[in-house]
C-alpha cells in the first residue's frame, strides 16, 4: 500500500534515462574522436583499420595516432569526472575538485623533474613514471599531514600545503631550467594535452587508474550518509578515517596516472560533478558513475574540439578546460552568492 | 530491561574534563529527558552514548555488551542518534534522506527492499512528513526539515533512540506532535534519551529527568522531583513557577536569580 507513492517519488526525482544518454554520448564522442584528425579518414575505413592487422598509413594513423589517443580521452575523463564527484561529496562541498588534495601537482611536479634532469629525454616512459612517483610521494606527505581524524578540513588544509609546495617547486624547477627550450618543454608539458601518445601511455596508466576507479567505487554508501553530517554517518555504522584513506588512496592512483600521462586538465573533475547533479537526484552514490561517464564525454569532445579550431597550431587541451571552465566557475560563485543571499 | 548504559563515563575534550563519572540508563519502553544549562555537557553525553567520542572512564554498555567495541554496522542497526540542529548537505527529496536510515540494513549494492520501502514510508507517516516526500530536503522550512531528520531516524527503526534537541525550532503543535510519536515508539519497546530545554514539555513527555549539571548528574528521577524549585535555583538560577494541568506538571521559569547570574559567568 505505502510501495507505490514511494516509487511514483522516486520516478520524478531521478531521470532513468541519464545513465543510457551518458553512455551513448561517450560512445559518439569516442567514435568521432576515432574520425577527426588532419588525415581524412571514413568511417568505413577507421573499422576496417581497427578491425584488420593491415600496416597502410590510414591504418596506422588510426591504431596507433587516434586510438590510443582516444582511449587515454575516455580514461582521463573517467578519472577526473569520477575523482571530482568523489571529493565532493566527501568533502560536501560542490567547489571541490581532484587537484584540491594535492595529487595534480605533486605528480605535475614528479613529471616536471624528469624534463629538468633530462631524463625524459632518454626513455619515454620517465615522463609518466616520474609523474607517478610524484603523486605517491604527495599523498603520502597528504596523508601524514592531515592526521588521523576522518575531518575535511584537516584534508583541504594539508591539500593546499602540498599543492604550494609542489608548485614552488614547479617553478624553482622552471626558474632553474638549463635553456630555454627546456623550460618551454616543461611549461607545453603543464598546460595539458592529449597530443603524440601511444599505447604505451595508456598500458602505463590504465592500471593505475582502474584501481584507483575501484576503490572510489565503493565510497557510494558512506558518501550518501555524508548528507546528514560525520555523526549522523558515524552512526550509521561508517568509519570515516578509512573512507577517507580509500579517497585519498582512490584519487591519488587514478589522477596521479592521469596527469603524469596527459599533464594537468583543470576543471573537469569540478564542473561535470557539479552539471550532473541535479540530473540523478543530488544522491552522491548515484553521481559517481554519472559523473565518470560525463567526464570521459567531455573531456572526449574538448580533445576533439582542439584539433578542429586550430589544426596548424594545436591548442592545448588544459588550455581549453580552463578557457571555458573558468568562466563556468566564476558562474557558480555568483549563483552561490545569490543562493546565500 | 536496560539497554543502554553510560557507567562512571568521563570526557575531555582536548584538556578540559567535560564529563566526570556519569552515570545514565534508559531501559526498553522508556523515554529519559536529558535537561540542564548551556555547556553543563549533555551533547557530549549523548555522543558519548552513541559511541561518537572516546572515553577517559568508564564505559557505555548497549544490551550487556560494551559499545566501543560492537561491529559498527551491527551497532547502527540497535542504535539511532539524531544531532543537534542537523541539516541535509545536499538537496536530496525527504524521501531519499529517510532512506538513509536504512543504510545499516542494506546490503552494499542492493536497491532498497520492500522492507526498506516500507519503514520509511511509516517513518515519514510518524513524522507527518508523507506529502512532502518528494520534496527536497533544502526547500523545507526549518519545523518540516526537523520533522524528515527524525523520519530518517526513525527509519532504521532503532531499539534505542539517542536525540539532541528533537523539538527545537518546531511550532507547539509538531512539538506536541513529535513528542506524541516518540511516546508510541516508546511504547514499542524503543529506548530514548532526548536532550530537552523546554522544562515543561520535558517533565510531561518523559518518564525521566536526569539534570547535567557541572559535570555530573546532579538530579535524577521522577520529573516533578527533579524540577524542585531548589534544584532549578541552584543548577539554572532561576526561580520558576510550579503548577500542574491534566494530571502533568507545568514549570514555567520566571526570573533570574543572583546564584544563577553567578553560575552563568563561571
Amino acid at each position: 500500500m505505502t510501495a507505490a507513492p514511494a516509487l511514483a517519488a522516486r520516478r520524478r526525482e531521478v531521470s532513468p534515462l541519464c545513465l543510457p544518454l551518458l553512455v551513448l554520448a561517450v560512445g559518439l564522442a569516442f567514435t568521432a574522436s576515432l574520425l577527426v584528425g588532419p588525415a581524412a579518414i571514413g568511417l568505413r575505413e577507421t573499422l576496417d583499420a581497427l578491425l584488420s592487422g593491415e600496416a597502410e598509413t590510414a591504418a596506422l594513423i588510426v591504431r596507433e595516432v587516434r586510438l590510443p589517443r582516444a582511449l587515454l580521452g575516455l580514461l582521463i575523463g573517467a578519472t577526473l569526472g569520477l575523482a571530482g564527484a568523489a571529493l565532493q561529496g566527501f568533502l560536501r562541498n560542490p567547489l571541490a575538485e581532484p587537484g584540491l588534495i594535492g595529487v595534480s601537482a605533486s605528480a605535475s611536479f614528479g613529471a616536471v623533474l624528469t624534463f629538468y634532469t633530462g631524463l625524459a629525454g632518454l626513455f619515454a616512459l620517465a615522463l609518466p613514471l616520474g609523474g607517478m612517483a610524484g603523486a605517491c610521494l604527495g599523498v603520502v606527505v597528504v596523508q601524514a599531514l592531515a592526521g588521523r581524524d576522518g575531518s575535511p578540513l584537516t584534508l583541504i588544509l594539508a591539500g593546499i600545503a602540498v599543492t604550494s609546495f609542489a608548485a614552488a617547486l614547479t617553478s624553482l624547477a622552471l626558474n632553474l631550467a638549463p635553456n630555454p627550450f627546456a623550460a618551454l618543454e616543461i611549461m607545453f608539458w603543464l598546460m595539458g594535452s592529449l597530443a603524440d601518445r601511444s599505447f604505451e601511455h595508456v598500458w602505463l596508466s590504465a592500471p593505475f587508474m582502474l584501481a584507483g576507479w575501484l576503490i572510489l567505487a565503493t565510497l557510494g554508501r558512506p558518501l550518501d550518509a555524508l548528507t546528514l553530517g560525520e555523526d549522523a554517518a558515524r552512526t550509521l555504522g561508517f568509519d570515516l578515517r578509512a573512507v577517507r584513506r580509500r579517497l585519498v588512496l582512490g584519487t591519488a592512483l587514478c589522477v596521479g596516472a592521469a596527469t603524469s600521462v596527459a599533464g594537468a586538465i583543470g576543471f573537469v573533475g569540478l564542473v561535470v560533478p557539479h552539471l550532473l547533479r541535479p540530473l540523478v537526484g543530488h544522491r552522491p552514490s548515484a553521481l559517481l558513475p554519472a559523473s565518470a561517464l560525463g567526464g570521459a564525454a567531455l573531456v572526449l569532445l574538448a580533445d576533439i574540439a582542439v584539433r578542429l579550431l586550430s589544426p596548424g597550431r594545436e591548442l592545448k587541451l588544459g588550455v581549453l578546460t580552463a578557457l571555458v571552465g573558468a568562466p563556468f566557475f566564476l558562474f557558480l560563485v555568483l549563483r552561490l552568492r545569490r543562493e546565500l543571499l | 530491561m536496560t539497554l543502554l548504559s553510560a557507567r562512571t563515563v568521563s570526557v575531555s575534550l582536548g584538556d578540559a574534563p567535560v564529563l566526570a563519572g556519569v552515570e545514565l540508563e534508559v531501559a526498553a519502553g522508556e523515554v529519559v529527558g536529558l535537561i540542564g544549562p548551556n555547556g553543563a555537557g549533555k551533547t557530549t553525553l549523548l555522543r558519548a552514548m552513541a559511541g561518537l567520542l572516546p572515553l577517559r572512564g568508564g564505559e557505555v554498555r548497549l544490551e550487556g555488551r560494551p559499545l566501543h567495541r560492537m561491529d559498527p554496522s551491527a551497532l547502527a542497526r540497535i542504535l539511532a542518534y539524531l544531532p543537534q540542529g542537523g541539516g541535509s548537505h545536499w538537496a536530496v527529496t525527504v524521501e531519499t534522506l529517510a532512506m538513509l536510515g536504512r543504510l545499516p540494513h542494506r546490503s552494499p549494492w542492493a536497491a532498497p527492499s520492500e522492507a526498506d520501502r516500507a519503514a520509511v514510508a511509516r517513518a515519514l507517516a510518524a513524522c507527518d512528513m508523507t506529502r512532502f516526500g518528494d520534496r527536497p530536503v533544502t526547500q523545507l522550512s526549518g519545523g518540516e526539515r526537523t520533522r524528515a531528520l527524525l523520519a530518517r531516524a526513525l527509519a532504521g527503526e532503532p531499539k534505542v533512540l539517542l536525540a539532541d534537541e528533537p523539538v527545537t525550532g518546531l511550532d507547539p503543535g509538531h512539538q506536541l506532535e513529535v513528542m506524541a510519536k516518540l511516546r508510541e515508539l516508546a511504547d514499542s519497546g524503543t529506548g530514548i534519551v532526548m536532550v530537552m530545554h523546554d522544562l515543561t514539555l520535558a517533565a510531561r513527555a518523559c518518564d525521566r529527568l536526569a539534570l547535567l549539571f557541572e559535570k555530573r548528574i546532579a538530579a535524577e528521577g521522577r520529573p516533578t522531583a527533579v524540577l524542585s524549585a531548589d534544584t532549578l535555583a541552584r543548577c539554572y538560577g532561576v526561580r520558576a513557577y510550579h503548577g500542574s494541568v491534566e494530571g502533568g506538571a507545568i514549570v514555567v521559569p520566571i526570573e533570574r536569580t543572583e546564584a544563577g547570574a553567578g553560575h552563568a559567568s563561571a
